[in-house]
């Protein structure tokens, strides 16, 4: 039960994190299907810093690699906006491609990096071995990582940013009806460049949570296995609003924590396969959005690119 | 006084690829009055005002304020110049509050956070001064078109401005709610507000403007003090011609019994009582019969009922002596039923479509349009131009026009050429005349009449009460659902006919009518 907890909780602050990115995306009018990517992105960048200044002290490679991690994920998040934005483009296409780029990007520089500092026989993995421990502390018989803090004043922050300030209402209007919003003087572009770039950090910073807390070495040829569709899934059933989100999170978490404590505990005399709990929060994922998503009251502009000159 | 003026366009042109959508156009607007601006679809009014709101730069041409030249070349500049328009689609965000919609752009803050009690005190005020009756936290999605029209208006008068511009804000209104926006318009240039009001309602200017600009084809046709004016020199100036309100038609001479419905039933999709209940009544060749109502009491499901968009759930419709209860929409229409829509975009044209495709919707797999399952294009174009000739339809591109870059009347003649030259037996036209200029009324008036003359069976559903009492010979008038009385046009007078569609009164219509 301890250890269902642990886990839940562990990913519960990955799939809200990358959600509220989500979130910010679409309530602006974009569609994020990049978060996958996004994810990945963040979390190598993170790893690496990891990776690189090993022996630096906790309290500047801490925040150093977490803000490495949302540079990252927001650099990569413009290659979205740039498209979806500017450009116009499909949003889905867009980000797909970003998803299916992403991955790469991680393995060849991986890769590479690898290459470098084995002198290089070409046959390198696309694993990265790190320390987590600066991430971790223990309170009694608790153990909680940084980003359980980070990811609960996170979602504190983006419910008051979205409701309660001029910008959060400002956003959510380029998302319901951007041409309302141009004509009183708010730049559409802009804000939706924003909201993108707000997943972007949310995104990248996810992806380096997801990765690092559990493991200590990471083989990105999976990218994050799926945590960023997952984190699609969360957004939509908890209907585009923070704590609903958040509450979610942990429902999905709970799922995809049965898998990990399945050998473990009471679950392995079942006899059930570890695939089967391994396959529980998709599964899941699908019944609920099947019969949520017909009363989902997603943004009434995302998805479709704004034009100044069509009225 | 020097300026007299708050707002004065000069010699604007503005000039698009290929069209000159102002050409040499002066607008002056006085302080504190109610300035018309009149003109048919595509006469330039919303290309003039977009260059007012800074939507879009003339080409050439000056525009002044208190005398001074400015340049507005966004919306913002407009608005820093105190000029606020309401666009005829609202520009509202559905899921936000009323309050949330008024500030939006001009957020009043406290520190990082939103303050909307000073907000909402401004609002409550402005909303008692002028009569604007508004719930400030009801949702936009929630409340009554008319409501989002007051909270339009407040948004101007939040953010002080001194110039309104109303876009045919009647369109989208109900009678009573069109007599309340009047007076809030006449109170609100009483209060100082200049106010720029277009349209191509003429009762309207008549009853609440000061001077009226009129507008044809792009250009500037004059400016008249409507003390001095009639509708009828309105309409003259504005069409370019006379225009005649009155519908010019012999009696009518019915024939044979063309239509014939029973005791036709239709569910309702908005609630679980029946739209149309039990309606039986004929229709016979050489007679305009007309369907009168107020709007949503079983009119567009009873015409979708009796075209095939709809199933009906009781009762017989039968058409030149066939039983057609049960027949398709196209067994219809090859039988001699045409269709002239109430909503033209949605069931009447593909937009996307060329016009010439759109003529011939109906008729492509005739032999005469195609052959071996290929359309014969030449065959559908001479046709297409055959029709657009006969029936005066005026668009960019000739058949190849994209329908939806034509204008609402042009696209509205479309459809009439389309199912008049089918050479129907029935036409059944729905709100035939909805949102056109009185040039293109007069058109299609003229045409139904001439329908009749042939020996055609006319089925007219109108909301129009003129449209009603002009054009029709025989009245039946629906009240929820239901066939209420039948009346004779001639016989009866515009209130008398209101109370029926009202419910306040209604007559033992007989079985056999």
């Amino acid at each position: 039960m301890f250890l269902l907890i642990k886990f839940t909780l562990l990913y519960a602050v990955v799939l809200m994190l990358v959600a509220l990115g989500g979130m910010f995306s679409e309530r602006s009018g974009v569609i994020n299907i990049a978060l996958e990517g996004i994810m990945a992105i963040g979390g190598l960048a993170g790893v690496f810093v990891l990776a690189l200044g090993g022996n630096l002290p906790a309290a500047v490679l801490v925040p150093v690699s977490i803000l490495a991690s949302a540079v990252a994920g927001i650099v990569y998040s413009l290659l979205l906006g740039f498209s979806a934005i500017t450009l116009k483009a499909d949003q889905t296409i867009g980000g797909t491609a970003l998803n299916m780029l992403a991955t790469a990007v991680a393995i060849v520089m991986v890769k590479a990096f690898n290459n470098a500092s084995e002198a290089g026989n070409g046959a390198a993995s696309a694993k990265l071995v790190y320390s987590n421990e600066a991430f971790i502390y223990k309170i009694g018989p608790f153990t909680i990582n940084i980003f359980l803090i980070i990811g609960i004043v996170i979602l504190i922050v983006s419910y008051l940013f979205l409701f309660k300030t001029k910008w959060g209402l400002r956003l959510r209007s380029c998302g319901e009806h951007p041409q309302a919003a141009d004509s009183v003087g708010i730049n559409v572009y802009q804000w939706r460049y924003i909201g993108v770039m707000i997943s972007g950090a949310l995104g990248g910073i996810g992806g380096f949570a997801y990765i690092v807390p559990s493991v200590t070495t990471w083989n990105f040829e999976v990218g994050v296995a799926g945590a960023g569709f997952l984190a699609l899934a969360v957004m939509i059933f908890g209907q585009w609003k923070p704590f609903n989100i958040a509450g979610a999170a942990v429902f999905f978490a709970v799922f995809r924590s049965l898998a990990n404590i399945a050998d473990s505990t009471v679950l392995s005399n079942l006899g059930l396969s570890k695939n089967i709990y391994s396959m529980m929060p998709f599964i899941a994922s699908m019944i609920i959005l099947a019969f949520t998503s017909k009363n989902s009251r997603a943004p009434k502009a995302e998805g479709i690119p704004y034009d100044k000159g069509q009225r | 006084m020097e300026n007299e003026y708050i707002i004065e366009m000069l010699n604007i042109t503005k000039e698009f690829p290929g069209i000159r959508a102002n050409d040499n156009i002066t607008l002056q607007l006085r302080k504190g009055e109610i300035h018309a601006l009149l003109g048919e679809n595509g006469a330039g009014k919303s290309t003039l005002m977009s260059i007012l709101f800074g939507l879009y730069q003339p080409t050439s041409g000056t525009i002044k304020k208190n005398g001074k030249e400015v340049h507005i070349n966004t919306p913002n500049d407009a608005n820093d110049l105190n000029i606020g328009m309401v666009h005829q689609h609202f520009k509202l965000v559905e899921c936000f509050s009323v309050l949330d919609n008024i500030i939006l752009g001009v957020e009043p803050t406290k520190g990082l956070f939103l303050e909307k009690e000073g907000a909402r005190t401004k609002v409550l005020e402005l909303s008692e001064k002028y009569g604007l009756k508004v719930e400030p936290d009801a949702l936009i999605s929630d409340i009554t078109v008319g409501m989002q029209q007051r909270t339009e208006i407040l948004k101007m008068l939040y953010r002080d401005n001194e110039v309104l511009i109303f876009d045919e804000p009647t369109a989208v209104l109900t009678p009573q709610e069109i007599e309340e926006l009047m007076k809030i318009m006449k109170n609100l240039a009483r209060e100082g507000k200049s106010i720029l009001f277009i349209t191509h309602k003429l009762n309207e200017i008549m009853e609440v403007a000061d001077r009226c600009t009129i507008l044809r084809k792009g250009k500037y046709i004059g400016t008249v003090n409507i003390a001095e004016t009639t509708k009828e020199e309105l309409s003259k100036m504005m069409v370019g011609r006379d225009v005649s309100f009155s519908v010019d038609k012999k009696p009518a001479e019915p024939k044979e019994t063309v239509l014939k419905i029973s005791h036709m039933t239709v569910p309702s999709k908005a609630h679980d009582n029946n739209a149309v209940k039990d309606v039986s009544f004929n229709v016979r060749a050489g007679e305009i019969v007309c369907i009168a109502g107020i709007d949503g009491n079983g009119q567009t499901e009873f015409v979708q009922g009796l075209t095939g968009l709809e199933k009906i759930s009781g009762g017989t419709v039968s058409f030149l002596g066939q039983d057609i209860t049960k027949a398709s929409i196209r067994e219809k229409s090859k039988m001699g039923m045409s269709h002239i829509p109430e909503d033209r975009h949605k069931h009447g044209l593909v937009l996307d479509y060329t016009l010439e495709q759109n003529m011939v919707l109906q008729r492509y797999w005739q032999p005469e349009f195609q052959q071996g399952g290929f359309i014969r294009s030449k065959a559908v174009r001479e046709y297409a131009s055959k029709l657009i000739e006969q029936y005066d339809v005026r668009s960019g591109q000739g058949t190849a026009t994209i329908v939806r870059s034509m204008s609402g009347g042009n696209q509205q003649k479309a459809i009439i050429a389309r199912e008049i030259d089918k050479n129907p037996e029935l036409l059944v036209a729905v709100q035939p005349t909805r949102g056109l200029d009185v040039g293109a009324i007069e058109y299609i008036h003229s045409q139904l009449v001439a329908q009749r003359d042939k020996g055609k069976a006319v089925l007219l559903v109108s909301l129009e009460l003129d449209e009603v009492m002009d054009v029709s010979d025989r009245i039946l008038v629906m009240y929820e659902g239901e066939i209420v009385a039948q009346l004779n046009p001639k016989e009866i007078t515009v209130e008398e006919l209101g109370l029926y569609m009202a419910g306040a009164k209604r007559d033992k219509v007989p079985e056999e009518v």
